[in-house]
């Protein structure tokens, strides 16, 4: 599928055109061909090392591909990112409302004293989507896990983002959580079409969204609906060895090889 | 230890130019270093504040056995040490025992500059511990024209700077140079350390730097409210300190640290009470 990308209306959100990524003689993964439409939900997945974080650098921005081309948001950098939840420091003098705010004009030069009333409605309007309102003035090193994270999901789409990348933001969140961050995902791509591209080791909590999965494993990859690739088939050559896929009533379990089932987060920004 | 109290003999010493010169250069001081601290503190960078300003010692120093100006060379030390601390020191977790070992030598080769210095003695004491009378004319300009460009530079990269020192890893991924910055952030820390050395001297800068920004943030959590108190607080230690240094002719810095540590002691009593107030609703 080769869609025109000089025509706006109809260009993907993401598109990765006979990507390939290798440092030296490691090949993480080549003849990568995915289109990310607007309003998509596409879950990566693989095991750890299968190159599911490079990707997330890539699209950042971060990591050239070795060949190949990728284009996200039509380079126009509207892009929002929302990274896996850790600790912040209990005694940073920091507002949820300035995490927020960083979302909107933290890289951008010069001191931004003008605009100052438009730019603190788009934060609270931010911080009303995902109902950060009441703590938005706490010390966010104070405020929990959920709350931060709620934080970093009204941060990612405070700049108005036509694609949302999302590394791991479920993690470290009790269930309760999960499903509040990951509703605000689904509701921001139903509404404003933001094309939702979000690498996971876990699939169930997002199962019900996932339009798409992708699915990397040792340099191979399978990318298809998750009724598609989520089967004891493909998964089984993917992984060159007898996996089965179990289906527990709404839920996925993958059963049967060696690091399918991994609780070890990454980091995209940290290698570099 | 008489004059201690003595304030008509205070503001007898406040008509001559070189105290107006201090309570001037004091009060740029008080600026920048109110300004920057509250990112020295956030980005967690106390120690490579203290090891910057032994290098402005050791530029100092040399500077002394060369007989330029002090000034010059506390800020030829201190630059290149930020700029050292920031091109090696590439991950976090190498920071302290880099600064620790570029410290060390550095505080070797002053003694070592201090010894060959045939001068004055109190040159050399005032190097470390500061000076009252420190501030000629020639070297207030240098220090009103360093504090302005490290300002500017400061409102320029503001922003993007407070985002990677909050939040690295997002900072990065939203197309912030994390790395550039934290050099660039590295010289502006090590011109203002340069210049806080001739007024509170190498050992004692992290009491205008450090201090009243890790007092500020001890009550609240708004990073602007943060850095107006920093500012406030470092003001009034380093013109509070200079005036009760005068009557009795004692160093500056012991005034500056002492003002500014029971500063500190104040808002640790009272942002206790908020952070313990702030999770109960």
């Amino acid at each position: 599928m080769i869609t025109p990308v000089t025509d706006r209306s109809v260009r993907s959100a993401v598109a990765l055109r006979g990507a390939r990524l290798s440092y030296g003689d490691r090949v993480l993964w080549d003849g990568l061909d995915l289109e990310v439409g607007a309003g998509e939900f596409v879950a990566v997945l693989g095991p750890n090392g299968s190159g599911k974080t490079s990707l997330m650098r890539v699209l950042l921005g971060l990591q050239p591909l070795s060949a190949g081309t990728v284009e996200v948001a039509g380079g126009n950098r509207r892009i929002g990112y929302i990274p896996q939840q850790r600790a912040l420091d209990p005694s940073l003098s920091l507002r949820g409302r300035d995490l927020v705010g960083f979302g909107l004009d933290g890289h951008e030069w010069g001191t931004g004293l003008r605009g100052r009333k438009a730019r603190r409605a788009r934060v609270d309007a931010a911080l009303e989507s995902v109902g950060a309102t009441r703590y938005a003035d706490e010390p966010v090193g104070l405020l929990s896990g959920g709350e931060q994270q709620r934080l970093r999901v009204a941060q990612a789409l405070v700049g108005d983002p036509e694609v949302l990348l999302c590394d791991e933001p479920l993690l470290s969140l009790d269930l309760a959580h999960q499903r509040v961050v990951s509703d605000l995902i689904d509701a921001r791509r139903r509404t404003a079409g933001t094309a939702v591209l979000f690498v996971t080791h876990e699939i169930n909590p997002i199962l019900p969204l996932v339009d798409r999965v992708l699915y990397l494993v040792e340099g191979r990859f399978r990318i298809g609906t998750p009724a598609e690739v989520m089967t004891s088939a493909t998964l089984s050559q993917l992984y060159r060895t007898n996996v089965e896929v179990v289906r527990v009533r709404d839920q996925i379990h993958v059963v049967g090889a060696q690091h399918v089932c991994e609780d070890e987060p990454h980091h995209v920004a940290d290698e570099g | 230890m008489e004059h201690f109290f003595d304030w008509s003999l205070t503001f007898d010493l406040l008509g001559y130019d070189f105290v107006q010169q201090m309570l001037i250069a004091g009060v740029v001081l008080g600026l920048t270093a109110g300004l920057l601290g509250p990112l020295v503190v956030t980005r967690k960078m106390a120690f490579a504040v203290h090891g910057t300003a032994e290098l402005a010692f050791t530029g100092g120093a040399a500077a002394l056995l060369l007989g330029i100006g002090v000034g010059y060379g506390a800020l030829a030390g201190s630059v290149v040490a930020a700029l050292l601390l920031g091109l090696l020191s590439r991950r976090d977790a190498d920071r302290d025992s880099v600064i620790g070992a570029i410290l060390a030598f550095g505080l070797g080769l002053g003694v070592l500059f201090l010894a060959l210095y045939k001068g004055r003695a109190a040159n050399k004491f005032g190097l470390l511990t500061g000076q009252i009378v420190a501030v000629g004319s020639t070297d207030m300009w240098l220090l009103i024209g360093t504090a302005a460009a490290v300002i500017a530079v400061l409102a320029f990269i503001y922003r993007p700077l407070h985002f990677s020192s909050v939040d690295a890893a997002v900072a990065t991924a939203r197309g912030v140079p994390v790395r550039t910055l934290s050099v660039v952030f590295f010289v502006l820390v090590g011109v203002a350390t340069a210049l806080s050395v001739q007024i509170v001297g190498a050992l004692l800068v992290l009491s205008l730097m450090i201090t009243p920004a890790a007092a500020a943030s001890r009550v609240t959590a708004s990073p602007v409210k943060a850095t107006i108190l920093a500012i406030v607080f470092a003001e009034t230690a380093v013109v509070l300190g200079i005036l009760l240094s005068l009557a009795p002719g004692m160093p500056v810095s012991a005034f500056v640290t002492a003002v500014s540590f029971l500063i500190y002691l104040v808002c640790r009593a009272f942002g206790r009470s908020r952070s313990h107030a702030a999770r109960v609703h």
